[in-house]
């Protein structure tokens, strides 16, 4: 499909409009878009958003056999490309001008700087060596792909890791994630490209051009740089004559520019890194934001909160007061008692046998008994039973909780005996009336 | 992919149909069928199946549904064709108009839609104009008002154009014209030279469209403006400086994901300032 044609009065707007040194997205002349790197839950995978251009990267490797004159280096390889889904001029299929272009200066960025070393990259020289292998798509264009391009790129091989390798005599041990962590490459800087387009024959220059930008540029320059300010790539196109200070004062802006990019990309791989230590949720999913035009929402009910408290005291007040509680518990046999009403305890017989074995069985019982607890309490404080819900908290010694439930499962409760039997009691009651405070409140 | 079929299967026999008035306002999905208000009455959606269709049937007379975008009728049922929101509006009695309010960006040409074009070429007694949808359209140099094969219209390539499709169908190149059916321009043709253009979506077009829009009745308070929507998405707008033609553009791009209160809130800061 074709491009949609430029008009007379877009081109005439955006001129004069970068004559007054204003842009359609409000920028400033040499502000960037906005940036953002989200990850893939594999490693090196990334997607780099420049405003509303979106680069996927995605680095892969494989041992292969080295170059013959380049036998302990390993081997790199970049390629970029332009789906139709970015934009309904891309054809499928073809190099066209622009891609061949593109590729050209990621190489000349990321390869002829030398920013990933190589000889890290060899197993057994001549013979076995990793070819890196640097896949990026173009998912929708704006404008500055190669700015966005360049970041994927540097972005995906940062975050790579690739398997654990050992060489023992001849033998090679490849080792999978389980066995041995696999290994970050060893990378010596972060080029980045920062492009500048030019207007009316070099007059005006705007940082990171948007598409509409760069289809009324006269000519456009693209610089790459590390943080150390070193140039790894320089590069003019359009045709345009560019004056000595214009191409050093180009220079200095894009240190600047990349200063804060690698600061951004290393402040967003330290966030990924950390996420993924805590085991917290990572990958594309987790970092799309929700944008529904359409969604089934409920309709927020307006609920007078103003005199809340004082109706629930006035519930509580009115309400009629807890029945006494029998406070003294019933031992039945050495080792059990029983507190509250409740049919009589069967098990009093059977304790001493049973107590060698507690031992053993203390955690099982210990799960046991939480769940019962869950349940009970549910069951309490729905019905808001007569009975004293007991929650066995602090006894130090192993605690039981001996339900029936054929019989009465609401009310019998029947506990081991601890040194303080004679504290429960009241700490039951108290327990009791905020139970029933709860369960008064949930009714309301 | 199993279970995705057998959902296809289910909802053509019976059972899963909804009726359309029930639906009104609610997302439908492509591939659901809607029952027309006259089926429900009668057994519901099991026996509706069975029924002959009663839509040219004797009952014509008193129901009259029209399908618009978005929908196609299936039998005697609506097949939903696209996602959206169901709409209805009422002629006065009966059926009346059902159709999907959906989002979207890419134009579809459809016959009487006003929209704003681009020349990409001349040739001959014809223009080609670039529309947005999957094919140019073209425009007859005798197609304007007051043109006669003596006295052309002043047109270059790369001109805006805001006309009148009069030919839009699947099969064949769309035709546009810049005169209404009395030979009038009636504000078509061809659109200054300055001034922004940029690019909406469809819905947001509709919207701004609407006869009890507020959003434009807002802007016309901020700064005397010149404005031209196209059906295609495209906007025209100029301002008296540029500062202002590019806040307006802006705003109006922002207005589809703001609620009524962020937008008065929004045109009240920009009152102030």
């Amino acid at each position: 499909m074709k491009e949609t044609p430029l008009s007379n009065c877009e081109r005439r707007f955006l001129l004069r409009a970068i004559e007054e040194k204003k842009r359609l997205d409000g920028r400033q002349t040499y502000d960037y878009r906005n940036i953002k790197i989200s990850f893939g839950t594999d490693y090196g995978c990334c997607i780099v958003e420049l405003g509303k251009t979106r680069v996927l990267g995605q680095v892969s490797c494989e041992l292969v056999s080295p170059k013959l004159n380049r036998a302990t280096e390993g081997i790199l390889f970049f390629n970029l490309e332009l789906s139709q889904m970015a934009a309904p001029a891309f054809e499928p299929g073809r190099q066209s001008d622009l891609l061949v272009k593109l590729n050209r200066l990621l190489e000349r960025c990321l390869r002829n700087s030398k920013c990933i070393d190589t000889e890290s990259l060899c197993v057994v020289a001549g013979e076995k060596v990793w070819q890196i292998r640097v896949d990026l798509h173009l998912l929708n264009h704006d404008g500055n792909i190669i700015d966005a391009a360049s970041i994927a790129a540097i972005v995906a091989l940062c975050h790579f890791r690739r398997p654990d390798v050992s060489v023992q005599g001849d033998e090679v041990t490849l080792y999978t994630p389980e066995e041995r962590d696999p290994v970050p490459l060893s990378i010596h800087h972060m080029p980045i490209c920062v492009s500048f387009a030019f207007f009316r024959q070099g007059t005006y220059l705007l940082v990171d051009p948007n598409e509409r930008e760069e289809r009324v540029m006269d000519g456009l320059l693209v610089i790459a740089v590390n943080k150390h300010r070193e140039i790894c790539t320089i590069q003019s196109s359009g045709g345009i004559m560019l004056l000595k200070d214009q191409v050093l004062r180009c220079s200095k802006i894009a240190g600047v520019k990349v200063a804060e990019i690698t600061e951004l990309i290393q402040k967003a791989l330290e966030n990924d890194q950390k996420v993924r230590k805590e085991g917290g949720k990572f990958g594309f999913a987790e970092s799309i934001a929700n944008q529904r035009i359409t969604a089934f929402k409920m309709e927020k009910a307006p609920i007078d909160t103003s005199d809340i408290e004082e109706k629930a005291e006035e519930i509580i007040a009115e309400a009629e007061p807890p029945p006494e509680v029998v406070s003294k518990p019933v031992l039945w046999t050495a080792g059990t008692a029983q507190i509250g009403e409740g049919v009589e305890n069967s098990w009093g017989d059977i304790e001493d046998s049973e107590k060698e074995d507690e031992d053993e069985g203390g955690s099982d019982e210990a799960i046991i008994l939480d769940s019962m607890k869950m349940d009970t309490g549910v069951e309490v404080s729905g019905t808001g039973s007569q009975d004293a819900p007991i929650v066995l908290s602090d006894s130090e010694e192993e605690e039981m909780i001996i339900l029936e439930p054929d019989k009465n499962p609401k009310k019998i409760r029947t506990q081991t005996i601890s040194a303080k039997t004679e504290k429960i009691p009241s700490k039951k009651q108290l327990k009791k009336r905020k139970k029933k405070r709860a369960a008064m409140l949930k009714l309301t | 992919m199993a279970e995705v079929v057998s959902v296809m299967t289910e909802s053509p026999a019976g059972g899963r149909a909804r009726a359309a008035r029930t639906v009104l306002g609610q997302v439908v999905l492509p591939g659901e069928e809607l029952l027309l208000p006259e089926q429900e009455d009668e057994g519901g959606p099991g026996s509706a199946g069975e029924r002959p269709l009663r839509l040219n049937a004797e009952a014509r007379s008193q129901v009259r549904v029209v399908c618009g975008p978005g929908l196609r009728r299936c039998g005697d049922r609506l097949l939903v064709t696209k996602c959206g929101r169901l709409r209805h509006k009422e002629p006065g009695s009966g059926g009346g108009v059902y159709w999907v309010d959906s989002q979207q960006k890419r134009y579809v040409p459809v016959k009487g839609d006003h929209v704003i074009g681009i020349v990409t070429a001349k040739s001959g007694d014809i223009f080609k104009v670039d529309v947005g949808g999957s094919e140019p359209a073209s425009l007859s140099y005798l197609a304007f008002e007051g043109a006669t094969k003596r006295n052309r219209p002043n047109v270059q390539v790369g001109d805006l154009i805001y006309g009148q499709f009069v030919v839009a169908n699947k099969d064949m190149e769309p035709e546009m014209v810049c005169i209404d059916s009395c030979g009038r321009a009636n504000g078509m043709g061809v659109i200054g030279q300055d001034g922004l253009l940029f690019k909406v979506t469809l819905g947001l077009i509709r919207k701004l469209l609407a006869p009890d829009c507020e959003i434009i009745q807002e802007v016309g308070k901020l700064y005397p403006l010149e404005i031209v929507f196209g059906m295609n998405g495209r906007v025209w707008v100029k301002a008296k400086t540029i500062q202002q033609t590019l806040i307006l553009a802006n705003i109006l791009e922002a207005c589809e994901h703001m609620t009524a209160d962020q937008r008065k809130q929004i045109f009240s800061r920009l009152a102030e300032s």
